[in-house]
């Protein structure tokens, strides 16, 4: 059996006084996706984080695609698509540099493209279907089409681990229905993929399993469990509509 | 030739014909171009204060080298990342926020180099540093600054597609396993060099403006960085020329007027580039409104 895709296991983070993750353990399959769910500052920014290895944990370890997190990364196995108010939309970029900065690992001294790069960054703005829109600035994309572009960079890089931080913000709902798509496809051809959301509703259709977080996972189970309003509950004192309170 | 032409041709020559005025306008040129080249970078990053800052803060750095006899180039390269260690302690370790962290520390580094040079002798010297002294650069000096330059361009053109990963987005660059650390540091090297080569031309006080400047008209001017980095040294090196020659016909401070050329240039297209200009967005957002109110009607 493959190493699984995300190994956090008992995981403590502390930012000065606040503790940010208390004990998390979280751990994802390969060719499963991940529903991450909790309230703003309940610790999704820096799991993964903590799984990127941007924070060191002060308790816990971390494996990522069977390794160390330095490991997955060097391999290029780990992809980020970040949330939208992390990105500089004005920055003189097109979809296609963006894309292309997915092949940057594999590249020398100076990263000049080869053909093999310019065919993989093809492929992935295909797949994606943003392909028409490659030499656009980056931010004369809808909100769909600019997370989609990020999710083909981790393509183009070959990307074994997805982490995506709330891609539903600010995506209509035809964008979300496609995004979900991709995101299955993904999964299918062997991905393992977090993705942290507060919003729900794409979740069942998307998800294979959820983790309710709230500084530790309190509740990891198949998606439709983990939605009930009383486990939602747990994590969001209240929201038991089912839509969790931003 | 025409005589409104022949007198054209003299007017670029003439100056020319003095010794100092070719290693003014060299001087100018490679720091025009240095700079306008790092500014492309600075502008996107957010670093223009930061830009400003080290320039500042290398003067205790370079008077301290001249003293010692040791390269200018060492003691702005010490000074500058002692400058941003400083502001950084400041700011994570009181309540005092990143911009008055960057205003405290640069100038008392700035004060210090002040100090420094009241009690060093030749003082005629070092005041050149906090002015520039294009008409005053000698052959050796030249030659330091073509020499930090090119270091300067080499390293950002062969790592240039690794900088602008950094500018646009640190956290991919970590997840693909670069040190965006490391670039961080190797950037603000350069600037600090970067710093040592125009200070001879326009001087300290007048430095962030070529680091700022260029960078943020090309800006305006382009949604390629590729272009940027085409467009800003050609509007700079153009500002440099024109600017020291306005300065040898009006007998004005050629470190000024050349920086003034440059802030010329950048409200022209500021107000008039087509894409992301004042008059251009203006005129676009009209033709807009209208296009509806024809639809509409």
């Amino acid at each position: 059996m493959a190493a699984p895709a995300v190994d956090v296991r008992e995981v403590t983070v502390r930012y000065g006084e606040v503790l940010a993750l208390d004990g998390a353990s979280l751990r994802v399959e390969p060719g499963r996706v991940c529903g991450l769910i909790g309230m703003n500052g309940s610790g999704k920014s820096t799991l993964f984080k903590t799984i990127m290895g941007l924070v060191t944990p002060e308790h816990g370890t971390v494996a990522v695609d069977g390794g160390s997190s330095a490991r997955a990364r060097r391999a290029g196995a780990v992809a980020y698509v970040p949330q939208s108010e992390e990105v500089d939309w004005s920055f003189p970029l097109t979809v296609r540099d963006v894309v292309m900065m997915g092949r940057y690992g594999h590249l020398g001294l100076t990263r000049r493209p080869r053909r093999a790069d310019h065919e993989a960054v093809d492929a992935a703005l295909e797949r994606v279907g943003v392909a028409p829109l490659a030499s656009r600035q980056i931010g004369r994309l809808s909100g769909g089409q600019r997370k989609r572009a990020f999710v083909a960079r981790g393509i183009a890089q070959g990307a074994r681990v997805l982490l995506l931080d709330e891609p539903f913000a600010g995506v209509d709902r035809d964008s979300e229905a496609t995004m979900v798509r991709l995101l299955r496809e993904l999964a299918a051809e062997g991905a393992g993929i977090v993705v942290s959301t507060h919003d729900l509703h794409a979740l069942p259709e998307l998800a294979d399993e959820a983790a309710l977080l709230m500084r530790r996972v309190l509740l990891h189970g198949p998606t439709a469990q983990v939605l009930r309003p009383e486990n939602l509950a747990m994590a969001f004192g209240l929201g038991l509509d089912g839509r969790a309170e931003p | 030739m025409s005589a409104l032409a022949t007198t054209a041709v003299d007017l670029l020559v003439d100056p020319l014909a003095y010794d100092f005025m070719v290693r003014a306008l060299l001087t100018t040129l490679v720091a025009s171009v240095v700079c306008a080249v790092l500014s492309c970078w600075l502008v996107l990053i957010g670093w223009s204060l930061m830009g400003d800052a080290v320039a500042h803060a290398v003067l205790p750095g370079v008077v301290l080298a001249y003293v010692v006899g040791a390269p200018f180039a060492l003691g702005a390269v010490v000074f500058g990342f002692l400058a941003v260690g400083l502001i950084g302690v400041v700011r994570d370790t009181s309540r005092v926020k990143e911009d008055a962290a960057i205003g405290i520390v640069f100038t008392t580094l700035f004060a210090l180099g002040l100090v420094l040079i009241s009690v060093t002798p030749s003082q005629t010297d070092l005041n050149h540093i906090i002015f520039g002294n294009l008409l005053g650069v000698s052959w050796p000096e030249l030659t330091q600054v073509m020499v930090l330059g090119a270091v300067v361009l080499a390293v950002l053109l062969i790592k240039s597609r690794d900088f602008t990963l950094y500018a646009f987005d640190r956290t991919h660059a970590h997840a693909i396993g670069l040190r965006p650390r490391l670039l961080g540091a190797v950037l603000l090297g350069l600037l600090a060099l970067t710093a040592v080569v125009a200070l001879q031309a326009v001087g300290v006080v007048l430095v962030v403006a070529m680091l700022i400047i260029p960078g943020a008209t090309a800006y305006l001017l382009t949604d390629r960085f590729g272009r940027m980095l085409v467009l800003a040294p050609v509007i700079s090196a153009s500002c440099a020329v024109i600017g020291l020659y306005a300065s040898y016909y009006l007998d004005t401070a050629p470190g000024g007027t050349v920086v003034l050329a440059q802030g010329a240039a950048f409200a022209l297209v500021y107000l008039a580039s087509p894409r992301h200009g004042l008059l251009g967005t203006r005129w676009a957002a009209r033709r807009r409104r209208l296009r509806r109110e024809r639809a509409a009607a």
